[in-house]
C-alpha cells in the first residue's frame, strides 16, 4: 500500500500533538495578577469533553498528515477550530467555581497553538481552492458571524478577557469607535489630498521628486515622535485660531493622532496614484487624444479607471497600517484601542492587552481581506475590459 | 555642481547627527525655546551616543536575524521540493502584516519579560515581510535563459543556486532589506514602552513630561539615521544591480 504524506500535515500534525499532550491549554489564577497555573486539555474540561476535545485534534491532525482530499482537509479544519473554541469557553466556566468573581482563566500556549496549525491548514485549504474574491468575503463574514454569535451566547463569559470586557464594556466601544474614526477619517483625508496631489504630481514633472521626498521623509520620523511633535503646532493652533477650538482641535488627544495618520496615510496615496497613472498605457491615452477628448475626460474616462487598482492598493496599505498606528494615539491622550493595551501593560494583566490587541488585529486583518477582494475585483474587470 | 551637492548635503547630516549624539550640549541653544519652566533641554537620563548605538544594535540583530530566515525560506519554497509551500506562505506573510506593531510587541512580554527581548521578536517578525517578499520576486523572475544556461553547463542546484540564482537576486534581496531596515528604526522606539532601551526613551520622556525639546531630539535623530541608511543602501544596491546587469527596484 502506498501511503503519501502532505509535507506541510507533517509540520501541523508534529506540532498539534506537542500543543495538545504537553502544552497548557488553560492557565488558572486566583486573581487577575497573580501568576497562573497550567491545566492540560483533561484537566480543564469536564470528564466527556476532555477526551472528546483530544479525539477530534488526533483526527484532524491525522487528515492533515495524511494526503486527502481538499473537501475532507476544510472539514477537519473548521471542525477543529470549532471545538477549540466551543470548548475553551466550557474550560471557562469548568475551572471557575460558582460566584468566584475574582478566579481567572484564560486560553493558555496549548490552545493558541493548536488554534495557529489549524487555522494554517484552514488557510493552506482556502490558497489551494483558489477562493473567488467574494468567497473569501463570505469566508470572512461567516468567521465573523460565528464568532459574534459565541461572544452574544455567553459562551466565553468566564473567560478572563471578557471579563475584563464586561468591567469596561461602555469605554471598549467607546474607544473602539475613536480607533475606527481615526483610521478611517485619516485615510478619507488623505484620499482627499493625495489623489490630486498625485495626479499633479503625474502631469507637472518637476513637482514629482520633490513632493515625494518630503512625504518620504515624513516616515522615517517614528510615529511616537511625531505624534508629540504635533502636540505644540495645534496647542497653538487652539489657542491662537478663533474657533479653531471649538472645532476640537487640542494639543493633546485626538487633532494630533489624526493630524499624524494623515501624514503618514499620504506617500502611499500619492506614489500609488503616480505609479498607477505611469503605468497606463501610451497607446489608450494616444487613442484618447485622437477622439478629441478634452484633458479633464481623459483623466476620469481613460487615466484614472486604469489606474484605480494601483491606487487601491495604495489605500490598502494605509488602512491596514493606519489601524495598527491607532493604537498609539493612546500615548498622547488620543484613545483607541491602543488605551487597553498600554494600560495592560502598566498594570502587568495580559488579559487587559489581549481586549485592546485582538480587536485591532482582527479589524486590520478584516480590512486587509475586504481591500484585497475589491483590489482582485477591479483588476479583472479591468482586464475583461481592455481585452 | 549639481552631482557633487547631494553629497555634500549628506555629509553635512552625517557631521551634524555625530556632532549631536556625542556633544549635545552645543545644540542646547537651539532647543531651549522649545521647554517650559526651566526644564532640561537635553536628555539627561543617559547618554545620547549610548541610546544611538543600542538602538542600531537592535536593529541590526533583528534585521541580521531576519535576512536569514527570510532568505533561507524564499529559497525553500522556489526549490521543487519546497513548491507546496509557496502559495501558503505567500498568504502567511500577507496576514502577518496586518499585527500591529504595539500588539506584537505587548503580546510578546508575558512569554519573554520585558526589555530588549519583545522588540527584537517585533523588529524580526515585521524585518521578514519585505525581506521574504523581495527575495520570492527576485528569486522567481531569473532570466529563464540565465537559468537554462548554468543547467547546460552542467551545475548542480547548489552550484546554481550560490553562484547564478543567488547573486543575481542580489539587488532585490537589498531592496528589500533596506525598507525593513527603514521601518525597524521607526519601529524600535515603539520599545521603549516595554522597556528597550533605544532612543524612544528619550521621546516617550518628553511626552510624559510635556518637553518637547525631548521628542524632538529623540525623533530628528531616528529621521536623519533612517535617511542616511536608506540612502547607504539604496547606493550599494545601485552598485550590486550596475554588476548584475539588472534593473534594481
Amino acid at each position: 500500500m502506498n501511503i503519501r504524506f502532505d509535507k506541510l500535515g507533517v509540520v501541523i500534525a508534529a506540532i498539534a500533538a506537542y500543543a495538545a499532550f504537553l502544552a497548557p491549554f488553560a492557565t488558572f489564577r486566583a486573581n487577575r495578577i497573580v501568576p497562573g497555573q497550567a491545566r492540560s486539555i483533561l484537566e480543564a474540561l469536564p470528564a466527556t469533553a476532555g477526551p472528546l476535545l483530544l479525539a477530534i485534534v488526533v483526527v484532524a491532525a491525522l487528515v492533515a498528515l495524511f494526503r486527502t482530499a481538499l473537501v475532507l482537509r476544510l472539514a477537519a479544519s473548521v471542525v477543529a477550530l470549532a471545538a477549540l473554541a466551543l470548548l475553551v469557553g466550557v474550560a471557562g466556566t469548568f475551572l471557575t467555581s460558582a460566584g468566584n468573581t475574582f478566579a481567572r482563566v484564560s486560553p493558555a500556549s496549548g490552545f493558541w497553538i493548536l488554534i495557529f496549525v489549524f487555522t494554517l491548514l484552514l488557510a493552506d485549504v482556502l490558497t489551494r481552492l483558489n477562493l473567488s474574491p467574494w468567497a473569501r468575503v463570505g469566508v470572512l463574514a461567516a468567521v465573523a458571524a460565528a464568532i459574534g454569535l459565541l461572544l452574544v451566547s455567553g459562551a466565553w463569559n468566564d473567560l478572563s478577557i471578557l471579563k475584563e470586557y464586561a468591567n469596561r464594556a461602555d469605554s471598549f466601544w467607546a474607544e473602539g469607535s475613536k480607533h475606527v474614526t481615526l483610521a478611517l477619517g485619516s485615510l478619507l483625508a488623505a484620499v482627499v489630498v493625495g489623489l490630486p496631489l498625485g495626479i499633479l504630481c503625474h502631469r507637472v514633472e518637476r513637482l514629482r521628486a520633490g513632493v515625494l521626498n518630503v512625504l518620504n521623509i515624513i516616515q522615517t520620523i517614528p510615529s511616537i515622535a511625531l505624534f508629540g511633535l504635533l502636540i505644540a503646532p495645534l496647542g497653538w493652533i487652539a489657542a491662537h485660531v478663533p474657533g479653531a477650538a471649538a472645532l476640537g482641535i487640542r494639543g493633546i488627544g485626538t487633532a494630533p493622532a489624526f493630524v499624524a495618520l494623515f501624514l503618514y496615510s499620504l506617500l502611499p496615496v500619492v506614489a500609488n496614484t503616480v505609479v498607477g497613472l505611469a503605468g497606463v498605457p501610451r497607446a489608450a491615452n494616444d487613442a484618447a487624444r485622437g477622439m478629441g477628448m478634452t484633458d479633464r475626460q481623459r483623466l476620469f474616462g481613460v487615466e484614472f479607471p486604469l489606474a484605480f487598482p494601483v491606487i487601491l492598493t495604495g489605500i490598502r496599505i494605509v488602512l491596514v497600517q493606519n489601524i495598527g498606528l491607532a493604537t498609539i494615539a493612546a500615548l498622547i491622550g488620543g484613545g483607541g484601542f491602543g488605551v487597553f493595551v498600554f494600560q495592560g501593560v502598566g498594570q502587568t494583566a495580559m488579559d487587559l492587552v489581549l481586549l485592546g490587541a485582538v480587536p485591532t488585529v482582527a479589524l486590520a486583518f478584516a480590512a486587509a481581506i475586504i481591500l484585497d477582494a475589491v483590489i482582485e475585483m477591479t483588476a479583472t474587470k479591468r482586464r475583461v475590459e481592455t481585452a | 555642481m549639481k552631482a557633487w551637492l547631494p553629497l555634500l548635503l549628506r555629509l553635512a547630516l552625517v557631521v551634524l547627527l555625530v556632532a549631536f549624539v556625542t556633544s549635545p550640549g552645543w545644540f542646547e541653544p537651539l532647543l531651549k525655546p522649545l521647554t517650559e519652566n526651566n526644564a532640561p533641554v537635553i536628555y539627561n537620563q543617559g547618554s545620547l551616543l549610548t541610546l544611538t548605538l543600542l538602538h542600531l544594535r537592535t536593529v541590526l540583530i533583528a534585521t541580521v536575524a531576519a535576512t536569514i530566515v527570510a532568505v533561507a525560506l524564499a529559497i525553500l519554497v522556489t526549490r521543487p521540493a519546497g513548491a507546496e509551500f509557496l502559495p501558503l506562505s505567500r498568504s502567511l506573510v500577507n496576514i502577518g502584516q496586518t499585527f500591529p506593531p504595539v500588539a506584537v510587541l505587548a503580546l510578546a512580554v508575558p512569554a519573554v519579560g520585558f526589555g530588549e527581548k519583545p522588540t527584537l521578536i517585533a523588529l524580526f517578525l515585521y524585518g521578514l515581510l519585505p525581506i521574504f517578499e523581495n527575495a520570492l520576486t527576485g528569486l522567481t523572475t531569473l532570466p529563464a535563459n540565465v537559468v537554462e544556461a548554468a543547467r547546460g553547463a552542467g551545475m548542480t542546484g547548489w552550484q546554481r543556486l550560490t553562484k547564478v540564482e543567488l547573486p543575481l537576486s542580489a539587488p532585490i534581496i537589498l531592496g528589500g532589506i533596506r525598507l525593513s531596515v527603514v521601518i525597524s528604526l521607526a519601529t524600535a522606539t515603539i520599545g521603549s514602552t516595554v522597556a528597550a532601551k533605544t532612543l524612544g526613551e528619550v521621546i516617550i520622556a518628553g511626552l510624559l513630561s510635556n518637553n518637547l525639546a525631548f521628542i524632538l531630539q529623540g525623533g530628528l535623530i531616528v529621521a536623519a539615521l533612517a535617511v542616511l541608511i536608506y540612502d547607504g543602501l539604496s547606493a550599494v544596491e545601485r552598485y550590486a544591480a550596475r554588476r548584475m546587469g539588472r534593473e534594481a527596484e
